[in-house]
Parts: C-alpha cells; sequence; structure tokens
C-alpha cells in the first residue's frame, strides 16, 4: 500500500492539473483569474486609449466648480453659484426625501389593502385584488407619467383661486391643491421652541420606556398595565403643555394667493408629488401581496389555540397572528424599500431634481465628465442598498427561529 | 297513561321546509359578502358609490369616443362638447405606437409575422404536453426572427446557426473524454466557423436578402418585446451560470460572482443603461461603434442575470443536500450532476421567481425611453405628444399602454400560476 501511495505521489504529471480534483479547482481559479485581470486590462487600456483620443482624463475637479444651473426644489441652500458637489448633495437630499416618504406611504397604503384583500367582504375583496394587479402589471414608468398629466390636467391652476366666486377655494385655508404643485402651510420656529422640541422627543422617548415597563410588569410580576391611553397622553398632553407654557413659540405660516400665485407657505412641486405618489401606490400594490402572503401563512391552528386559552380577538391578533406575521412580511418589505428608492431614479422622468437628475443628469452633460458621474452615482444607490440589506440582515438575525 | 289521553300525536315526518329567505339563496349571499356589519355596509356602499361614480363617468367616455377624426382639434369638433375619447389617435399613430416612427412601413409584415412565430415557436416551452419535436422550432425561431426584424441576406443567421451546429457535434464526439475538453472544443469549432461563415455571408450580401434595417430604427412595442424576449432568454443561461458559481466551492470564482451580482442589484437600472448610453463607448476599442440597442441589450441582460441568479440560487439552496450525495455517489462528476441531477430539480422550483423577474424586465424595458429610445413610451411622450394634431391628449394614449403591459404581463403571471399548479408534486 505505502508503495502505492508513494508511486502517485511522485508521478505528478501536467495532465493532473485538469484531470485530477485535487488540482483541478486551483487550475480553474487560476484561470478564471488570468481571464478576469486580461478583461480589465483590455478595457483598462482601451480607456486610457479613448481618453487620450478625446483629450479627457479621470479627475473630480468638477465637483468643486461653480454648477450653473438651478434647482427648483431643495432642502438646503443652493443657488446656480454653488458648486456641484453641492448641486449632488441637493440632489442626494433630494432622493432621500422621497424615497422616505415613499416607503412610509406605500406602508400604509400596502398593508390597508393587504389587510382589506381578506376582508369578508366580497366587494372590497375584489376591488382590490383589481387594484393589485393593475398596479402590479403596468411599469412605474407609465404609472408616473399618468399621475403627472392627471394631477396637472384635473387639479385647478392658481389663478382659478382669485377673484369674488373662483372655481377652487382652499382647503381650511391652509392647503391649496393647485396643477402646479401643492401648497401647505409652514412652520416657524421661534424662540423657546427648542424645550417645545426636546419634550416631544422626551415623551416618545418615554412612551418606549413606558411600554418596556409595562412588559415587564406583565412577564414578571404578573400584571397588565394599560398600554394604549397612558401611550396616547404622554404623546399628547407634555407637549401641548410645554408649547403654552413657552408661550406658543411654533406658529404657522400660511401660503395665501398674491397676484396670480401663492406666496409662503411650503410649495411642493406636482413632479415631486406625482413621482412620490406613483411610487407609493405602485410599491403598495406589491407590499400589499406581501401582507397578504404573511398573514394567511400563519397556520388556522395557532389562531384556533390562542382562542381555546381564552385570549381575546385583539390579543390573538397582537400576541399570536402578527409576531408570526411580521417574521414572514418584513424581509420582503424591507427589499421592497429598496425597490422604491432605487425606482425613484425614474424622478428624471418627469423633471424632479433627485441625484439622477442632478449628478446623473445636468451635471453630466454640462461637464461632459460621463464616467467619474455615473460611477459616483452608482456607488451612491450601492451605499444605501447594502445599508438597507445590512438592517435586514440584523433584522433577519433577530426574528431567527432559535433552533436547536 | 294510555295512548288515547294524549291530545295529539304525529304519524307522518313534517315534510322540509325551505330555509327563511334571509338564510339562503342571494339574499344570504348579500348578508354573507357585502353586509355582514355596519362596517363592511358602511364599505360596501362607498364602494358601490365610487364604482357607480367611475363608471358614470368612464362610459359615455367610451361610447362616444372618435375613431376617425385626423387631429385632437378635429375630434374636438365631432364631439361638440360631449364627453368623449378621442381614440382616433389610437387608430391614426396605430403603426407608430407598434413600430415606431422609423421603421419602414412596407416591412411591417415581418415584426408582426415575427411575433406571431414567436406565439408558436414558445409554446412547446411552456406547455409540456405538446410534442417534444416541436422543440425544433424553438431552437430555429431566434435565427429566423433576427432575420425577419434586421432584414440583410439569410445567410448571416443560418452562418451562426450552423457554427452553433457543428460547435455541438464536435462536442458531442469527445464529450466521452470529459465535458471540460469538450466544451472548450465545440466553443473553439462554433468560433473558427463563424469566423469563415463572415466571409461567406458578406461576400454574397443579396442571398435570399429582405431590406436590411438599422436597429436604431426599431421603436414602438416592437422595441419593448425585442429587448424583453432577448435580454430574458439570454440571462437565463447567464444567470444559471453565476447561480453555479456563487454555489461553488472555489473561493476565486464564488467572491467573482458575488461581487457582479451583488453590484449589479444594488444600482438602479437607470443607471446601468446610462452606462450603455455615455460611458460603455470608452471601454471599447477606440474606433468601433457599437449600436445603442446592442449596448442597452447587454446591459439589460447582465442586470437580469443577476436577479435571474439569486432565483436560481434559491431553487439550488432548496433542494436538499440528499440529492447532491445521491449525484456523488452515484460517480457522477460535477457537469453530470449538475445537468442530470441537480438542476432539472432546482430549475422547477425556481420557475415562478424566474417568471417574476422575467415580468418585472419586461416592465423596465420601458426605462429605455429615459436615455431616448423611442419604445411605446418614449413614442407617447416624444414624437404623438409633441405633434401638432396630438397635443394635449393623455388618457387615451396612456390607457392604451397600460392595457398593452397589463395583458402581456398578466398573462405571463396567470400561465406562471398555472404551472406552478401543474409542477407540484403531491406532498402530504
Amino acid at each position: 500500500m505505502s508503495s502505492l501511495s508513494a508511486s502517485r505521489a511522485d508521478s505528478f504529471k501536467l495532465s493532473q492539473l485538469f484531470n485530477d480534483t485535487r488540482y483541478r479547482s486551483y487550475t480553474f481559479q487560476f484561470i478564471a483569474l488570468l481571464l478576469l485581470i486580461m478583461l480589465f486590462a483590455y478595457l483598462g487600456s482601451n480607456l486610457v486609449q479613448n481618453l487620450r483620443d478625446a483629450g479627457l482624463n479621470i479627475s473630480y475637479q468638477f465637483l468643486g466648480e461653480p454648477a450653473g444651473y438651478d434647482i427648483n426644489q431643495r432642502l438646503i441652500e443652493y443657488d446656480s453659484q454653488s458648486s456641484h458637489l453641492r448641486a449632488s448633495v441637493v440632489g442626494v437630499l433630494n432622493t432621500l426625501l422621497v424615497a422616505v416618504l415613499g416607503c412610509i406611504l406605500a406602508t400604509i397604503i400596502g398593508v390597508v389593502v393587504g389587510i382589506l384583500r381578506l376582508s369578508k367582504n366580497w366587494l372590497i375583496r375584489k376591488i382590490m385584488a383589481v387594484y393589485v394587479e393593475i398596479f402590479r402589471n403596468v411599469p412605474v414608468l407609465i404609472w408616473i407619467l399618468i399621475i403627472l398629466s392627471v394631477f396637472t390636467a384635473i387639479l385647478p391652476q392658481p389663478r382659478d383661486f382669485r377673484g369674488e366666486n373662483p372655481d377652487a377655494s382652499m382647503l381650511w385655508d391652509a392647503f391649496a391643491f393647485t396643477g402646479r404643485g401643492f401648497y401647505f402651510p409652514k412652520p416657524i420656529f421661534e424662540a423657546g421652541s427648542g424645550i417645545v422640541i426636546a419634550t416631544f422627543i422626551a415623551s416618545i422617548i418615554g412612551i418606549f420606556v413606558y411600554r418596556a415597563y409595562a412588559r415587564k410588569q406583565l412577564y414578571e410580576a404578573g400584571r397588565l398595565l394599560p398600554i394604549f391611553w397612558p401611550s396616547v397622553g404622554l404623546f399628547f398632553v407634555p407637549v401641548i403643555v410645554m408649547f403654552f407654557i413657552m408661550g406658543q413659540p411654533i406658529v404657522m405660516d400660511y401660503p395665501s394667493l398674491q397676484g396670480f400665485n401663492f406666496q409662503g407657505g411650503i410649495f411642493a412641486r406636482n413632479s415631486f408629488i406625482s413621482l412620490w405618489f406613483a411610487l407609493s401606490i405602485y410599491t403598495a400594490a406589491f407590499i400589499a401581496e406581501n401582507v397578504r402572503a404573511g398573514i394567511l401563512a400563519v397556520s388556522k391552528g395557532q389562531t384556533e389555540a390562542a382562542a381555546s386559552l381564552g385570549l381575546r380577538p385583539g390579543r390573538i391578533m397582537n400576541l399570536v397572528v402578527l409576531p408570526q406575521a411580521l417574521r414572514i412580511i418584513i424581509p420582503p418589505l424591507i427589499s421592497q424599500y429598496l425597490n422604491l428608492t432605487k425606482n425613484s431614479s425614474l424622478a428624471i422622468a418627469v423633471g424632479y431634481m433627485d441625484v439622477t437628475g442632478t449628478l446623473g443628469g445636468i451635471t453630466l452633460n454640462q461637464t461632459g465628465r460621463a464616467i467619474e458621474s455615473v460611477l459616483l452615482l452608482m456607488l451612491f444607490y450601492l451605499a444605501i442598498s447594502l445599508a438597507i440589506s445590512a438592517v435586514m440582515n440584523v433584522y433577519n438575525n433577530a426574528v431567527k427561529l432559535k433552533e436547536r | 297513561m294510555s295512548k288515547s289521553e294524549l291530545a295529539f300525536v304525529r304519524h307522518e315526518i313534517l315534510p322540509e321546509q325551505t330555509p327563511p329567505i334571509t338564510d339562503a339563496g342571494i339574499v344570504k349571499w348579500l348578508r354573507d359578502n357585502l353586509f355582514p356589519g355596519p362596517i363592511n355596509t358602511i364599505l360596501t356602499l362607498v364602494a358601490i358609490y365610487f364604482l357607480f361614480k367611475l363608471l358614470s363617468g368612464a362610459m359615455p367616455w367610451f361610447w362616444n369616443g372618435v375613431w376617425t377624426a385626423s387631429s385632437l382639434s378635429e375630434c374636438r369638433e365631432i364631439l361638440n362638447g360631449a364627453t368623449g375619447g378621442c381614440f382616433s389617435v389610437l387608430t391614426e399613430r396605430w403603426n407608430q405606437l407598434l413600430f415606431g416612427f422609423k421603421y419602414p412601413s412596407e416591412a411591417y409584415w415581418r415584426p408582426t409575422l415575427a411575433f406571431v412565430l414567436l406565439l408558436v415557436s414558445i409554446a412547446p416551452v411552456l406547455f409540456s404536453m405538446l410534442p417534444r419535436k416541436l422543440l425544433i422550432l424553438t431552437v430555429l425561431y431566434p435565427f429566423v426572427a433576427f432575420w425577419l426584424i434586421w432584414g440583410g441576406t439569410i445567410l448571416t443567421p443560418l452562418m451562426i446557426l450552423l457554427g452553433f451546429v457543428a460547435g455541438y457535434v464536435a462536442f458531442r464526439r469527445v464529450e466521452a473524454k470529459g465535458f471540460g475538453t469538450a466544451a472548450l472544443l465545440g466553443i473553439a469549432v462554433t468560433v473558427v466557423f463563424w469566423w469563415l461563415g463572415g466571409y461567406i455571408s458578406s461576400a454574397a450580401p443579396n442571398v435570399v436578402a429582405l431590406t436590411p434595417v438599422p436597429s436604431r430604427d426599431m421603436g414602438g412595442f416592437m422595441l419593448n418585446m425585442i429587448l424583453g424576449t432577448v435580454c430574458v432568454s439570454l440571462s437565463l443561461p447567464f444567470g444559471v451560470l453565476l447561480a453555479l458559481g456563487r454555489q461553488s466551492n472555489m473561493p476565486i470564482i464564488k467572491w467573482m460572482c458575488v461581487i457582479f451580482i451583488e453590484f449589479i442589484r444594488g444600482v438602479p437600472l437607470i443607471t446601468l443603461l446610462f452606462v450603455a448610453n455615455v460611458v460603455l463607448a470608452y471601454f471599447l476599442p477606440p474606433g468601433t461603434s457599437f449600436d445603442l440597442i446592442l449596448r442597452v441589450i447587454i446591459m439589460i441582460t447582465m442586470f437580469a442575470s443577476a436577479y435571474i441568479a439569486e432565483v436560481v440560487r434559491g431553487g439550488l439552496a432548496a433542494l436538499p443536500s440528499g440529492q447532491y450525495e445521491a449525484a456523488n455517489s452515484l460517480g457522477l462528476d460535477y457537469a453530470q450532476s449538475m445537468r442530470l441531477i441537480i438542476l432539472p430539480q432546482a430549475l422547477k422550483i425556481s420557475i415562478p421567481g424566474i417568471v417574476n423577474v422575467a415580468v418585472g424586465l419586461f416592465k423596465d424595458t420601458t426605462l429605455v425611453s429615459v436615455i431616448s429610445m423611442f419604445d411605446l413610451v418614449g413614442m407617447i411622450r416624444g414624437p404623438i405628444l409633441a405633434s401638432t394634431e396630438w397635443n394635449g391628449i393623455y388618457w387615451e394614449l396612456w390607457g392604451f399602454a397600460v392595457v398593452l403591459f397589463f395583458i402581456v404581463c398578466y398573462s405571463i403571471s396567470q400561465y406562471s400560476q398555472w404551472l406552478e399548479h401543474q409542477l407540484q408534486r403531491d406532498h402530504r
């Protein structure tokens, strides 16, 4: 036997690199690596050659130069003399704004529709099914464009609000929905408003502390404390009391009609509104399916077992069905958030200046720095999706069934 | 106590009574399904009110629709203030909506025929009860469709086809000596054959030739269909390879696949289309100019294969490890065990996911309108809405686009559900 193994070790032949499973994987990996390096070298040399022919180079200097274009919707100070970098940051904030607001609205609509799809009511069930199927099977770009056209065509123009008997009127004298966009009251924070906001944050923390305390009491002492009304009280009472103690430091700046247009308040252009709304109802159709599947996946025996233990229907939902359903719903829900964020890049089709519109749109066209701009753009989206996947992994590990 | 003391004894059984009117038939159904409680009653009434508003608005719009005007102003004259849709934009611009505005009108029969043939040749793939010999049609279809849509001599697709055939024959000849060697030889033979065939087809450009149509002339819904079918079918093999690579135990190959997949899945398709539009040209040899449509196909295929790879990986992971061990214990090598044991089962599990990716991809083909290609959405936003005749018409055009996409995507997803049902083995 020893002679056999010795002879096999001695007689290493080159063909063993291909035919012997002990070495073959190394050969394959080596070849793959070599091919990859060759591919990159080839692309890189083409790039260098092309850039030299065009008299260009790779440089990020352009980010410091004045952008020279205006952005009509921005969360931070910006004018046309600001740099391209600042324009990109404005775009990033706009992307995040529409993504976060979209996720919130999509979750609300999606959960409601998902639950209504399981309703006993035949008509409601069917209407919701039609909604889900129509929105899931038509491209989101078409929905964005349709909703933009609908808003522009159906809603009144600012001039319709003028005159003695206007065609349109403001809602509670505070909200104006026009074909150009929506006007909201804008809170103005005066001296002392910081304390009100601090109170608000403190009361939210207080709610969480109270809930943790109530849960501890339930598990350790077996005492059932009321949750809902104390939470509501904690949410409203301290803030309102503090608001009046500090002498009403937060006032609203209402939009008002001056000349041909509204002045004051917050103006959300219809590009933003329609993008936000379209992304939300499109994603909500997918979320509704996830919610429905999650609730259906909790087997009926769980509900019946809880009922036979004597739990009331509300508690069955809260303590038995929802915790199990959420474990199934939340991972696809988070990937829907990711999709919504990526789909928000379609803002460029309606002229909302998100990061695709500023960095990947006007900045790219003005400076001609295609490679740098697109690379930065991709890295931004990549960072967001990696961050969201990290959150998802943390959640998945937290709720994973502890199997032994 | 004798019998006669009893006042009344019934001797015969009572006839069965019909249930009360509130507990049978349509009334019961209404009570159970529409008005089971106060909240549901309110919901039902609200829903009926909204349906009524919707229908009372939409119905006259359909009935009074004008189908024969040549411009929006003419259409409004005909309607004379009444509610009605100007569906004449669809009839007048029908060809533009379907084929784009540059495709030669005398050649419209070609893409139409290609579409009909697509339905015929995809049927044996979709429905396994059809005779298996029909799969030959499916194999031939890409070459026929290429010839029909792009035109030119039939020799070009014929040479490509013959190259594949020659490569396959060479592969079968040496397959016994090992899968890897045979695959390499097959690829080499194919490439050599294409190289030779290139000379033949360029030497005789007029043999059974159709008028060539450059791909920048493609447009309308045809472009969506081309991008959708080409990219889905190309991304399937790449996706399977990527999934296998990601599952592999060779670290370098595994990490190459992981980085590729995660990178592609992390960025929106639109940035990849920007790459196709403005960046890709920098990475190609100086002087070469690729068609935009080809660059877009490359990027969308990369995009779709990353997603399909994740779906297939799910299928691979769902297989019990006993299947892998059984294949090993039979003495099959990697290629054989994948081809004969693992992939058939894994792909079957992942069919619903693959169909989802396909539907999503088909919807995403509308994004090419952002990089100024004139697909259906691009045609509507560009040439049609910008024309003097039809400026200001929205509902009819967008409604048409919604209906077209809905028909295609909904039928694909219904097919997927049907197939899922068919493939269910009895797990009781």
